[in-house]
């Protein structure tokens, strides 16, 4: 795994504050994102999440503060030299925002064409890979807005994820899916992450998954974080935690505490 | 009276610091132009979205323009015994004045407020970000093109409009009231020149394309991310690129007279 | 991509129509003359050029076969017109240049006519004979003492 040796700790927030006019989103806010674990960002609407995540794609700088991502501070780069870190991410967004002018298999192509000299032929095979990979087949010539939400989430996945990325985004990847493409991108990005190492950061107020796959939680509230595996905070006895994590939460968990962590794929 | 002047003050200020921001969104712009690759396909396909789609409009103005004109100064040039000259009349007031200006504000109200519209619900289903998220310049990648197709464009459907103008006056003229063809062409040839009039009417619209692009990109690019933001711009474009092209047009009339 | 093929075929040809459009406007309307290599130039020096303007039509016969090129003063403070006339021609030296009107108020036009000489005016070569325009004054003044001031008509 290439510089798991070097640091630990894959993206580092260190003191940032951000505020959107006169309403503060992070004060001081210091986080880090172990490397190859999943982390789970939660806290209610508003708390900053996908905040959270677009900074640390570079797309919302700080206001002070720095950001880093594979120890490279995002402070001093301008759109090119953010161009050369986001290389190394993957976002999946929560709309999926697919280009909706191109088909299924060009918008996961373009990565590939922008960035790649690959031929017509690897591109075919490394987008049906990839749309395999997501549970997606005889979708290339559909246009985004002819999938369904489901569809299209899984669609954006395989679009994240086609440049091999070394961290994955997720920005409320379960929001308004069912239960069983809940499930199904639940299982992919675990999947990712034990198969490839990928370090994931998933911002989610669905709590079972989240629980469930999380193998750091971070919690946001008031423009800090508290953060810790899912189990030290559960017995951690500060109230705010118990009050957000809430009882559903605690029997999650104690559900989860009875059965060993999971294992290989579903 | 205090708080007016302070509100004056500070829209004054933030007018300006837009100023300042499209200047240099116009300066990315032209960067994007240079940049490699050329994004031929996209730049087709924006040639297609806001030149084809608009033809048909600029074409079926035309002609109704050209009608009206034929009719009125018909009547008006009658009324000195110089019918002869309604090729003259027609082809001046077309080619440098309604050509230009009527293609710049159909096509402000047609492809200049899809543009925005389009650039602009891009921004608030997050697709810009996700090109930058992929490293790819959304400037480059959807700006870029669609500020060069609305430039080209306007040249040309101005020049068909102008031709649909004069074919409608012809048709007035020359079918319906009896007019000789050979004198509606004759002065109408004889009276245009390529410096004075074809040249203006073709920078004219040109710098109005330029005009049109620029607004229409930037106010997309720059709207607020949602649906309400989208339309807001939208509107915006509509207004502002048309009140622009009206002020240009005085503006390169009065050049050209010097 | 075969929908595609299509599209780019709608736009080369509105491009097409559009510069076919530029061109027509340019050309027949405006009278732009593309690729000649610049007509055969002459001079002719008028007392009274009237209404006459750089890009006016040079006829012969009454068919249009070039135009004013420029109009300045020379040192005698007449006025010298450098005409842009096709030079396939073959005017003799001895062509005449007057300064006349279309219909009664229309533009003025240089009329050439053609002498009888066999040698032809070369580019840069002046006119032997010209005719000023008319103006209203001279008109009326050659209504009331009956004669002409043209030296022919």
């Amino acid at each position: 795994m290439a510089g798991a040796a070097g640091q630990s700790d894959h993206v580092v927030f260190n003191q940032v504050g951000l505020a959107f006019g006169h309403r503060p989103v992070f004060r001081d806010l210091n986080l880090t994102f172990p490397r190859q674990k999943i982390s789970v960002v939660m806290g209610e609407s508003g708390s900053g999440k996908s905040t959270l995540l677009r900074m640390i794609g570079g797309l919302q700088r700080p206001d002070s503060g720095e950001v880093a991502v594979a120890g490279e501070s995002l402070a001093g780069l301008d759109e090119m030299g953010l161009g050369q870190v986001r290389r190394r991410l993957g976002m999946l967004f929560q709309n999926g925002a697919l280009l909706d002018s191109m088909t299924v298999f060009e918008n996961i192509a373009l990565p590939l064409r922008e960035h790649t000299d690959k031929s017509e032929a690897e591109i075919r095979q490394v987008v049906h890979e990839r749309l395999g990979d997501v549970g997606l087949r005889d979708v290339d010539d559909l246009l985004p807005g002819e999938l369904s939400g489901g569809m299209l989430r899984r669609a954006a996945f395989a679009r994240s994820i086609v440049m091999a990325p070394e961290i994955l985004l997720c920005d409320e990847p379960f929001s308004g899916l069912d239960p069983p493409n809940v499930s199904r991108i639940e299982a992919l990005i675990v999947q990712l992450n034990q198969r490839l190492g990928l370090t994931v950061i998933v911002s989610s107020h669905h709590m079972a998954s989240s629980l469930r796959m999380a193998d750091q939680l971070c919690l946001m509230r008031q423009g800090a974080a508290i953060s810790g595996t899912p189990e030290g905070l559960a017995s951690s006895h500060d109230s705010t935690i118990a009050d957000f994590i809430g009882e559903d939460g605690i029997s999650h968990l104690a559900r989860l505490q009875e059965r060993p962590p999971q294992g290989g794929a579903s | 009276m205090k708080a007016v002047v302070q509100i004056l003050g500070r829209r004054v200020i933030e007018w300006i610091a837009s100023l300042g921001q499209m200047t240099v969104f116009a300066g990315r712009i032209v960067r994007a132009l240079m940049a490699p690759p050329t994004r031929g396909p996209l730049i087709r396909s924006a040639l297609f979205d806001s030149g084809v789609l608009s033809l048909a409009l600029i074409c079926a103005s035309g002609l109704t323009v050209g009608f009206v004109l034929g009719l009125q100064l018909y009547n008006t040039l009658s009324r000195f015994g110089a019918e002869e000259s309604l090729g003259t009349a027609v082809g001046l007031s077309l080619i440098r004045e309604l050509g230009p200006v009527l293609t710049g504000l159909l096509v402000a109200g047609r492809a200049g407020s899809a543009t925005t519209a389009e650039i602009g619900s891009m921004k608030a289903t997050e697709q810009l970000d996700g090109l930058r998220m992929m490293a790819i310049d959304p400037i480059h990648f959807v700006v870029m093109p669609r500020a060069v197709a609305l430039t080209l464009v306007m040249p040309l459907l101005s020049t068909v409009f102008v031709l649909c103008g004069i074919a409608g006056a012809y048709l007035i003229g020359v079918e319906l009231l009896g007019l000789d063809s050979g004198s509606y062409l004759a002065s109408l040839e004889n009276s245009i020149r390529f410096q004075e009039d074809v040249l203006q009417s073709l920078v004219k619209s040109l710098v109005f394309g330029l005009l049109l692009a620029w607004i229409a990109t930037w106010r997309g690019f720059s709207c607020a991310p949602h649906a309400a933001g989208v339309s807001r711009a939208t509107t915006s474009t509509v207004v502002t690129a048309s009140v622009c092209i009206l002020l240009a047009d005085y503006v390169l009339t009065a050049l050209w007279a010097v | 991509m075969q929908e595609s093929s299509g599209r780019d075929l709608a736009v080369g040809g509105f491009v097409l129509l559009g510069l076919l459009a530029i061109a027509y406007l340019s050309l027949q309307i405006g009278g732009l003359s593309v690729g000649r290599e610049g007509g055969l130039m002459l001079v002719a020096r008028f007392d009274d050029i009237g209404g006459l303007t750089a890009r006016s039509p040079v006829r012969v016969a009454g068919v249009k076969v070039g135009r004013v090129e420029r109009i300045d003063l020379d040192e005698d403070l007449r006025a010298r017109v450098i005409l842009d006339v096709d030079p396939g021609l073959g005017l003799s030296i001895d062509t005449a240049a007057a300064i006349r009107t279309a219909g009664l108020l229309g533009d003025q036009y240089i009329a050439l006519e053609p002498g009888a000489e066999d040698a032809y005016l070369e580019s840069g070569e002046e006119f032997m004979f010209t005719e000023s325009a008319w103006n209203v004054d001279a008109l009326v003044g050659a209504l009331v003492h009956g004669d002409a001031t043209g030296e022919d008509d």
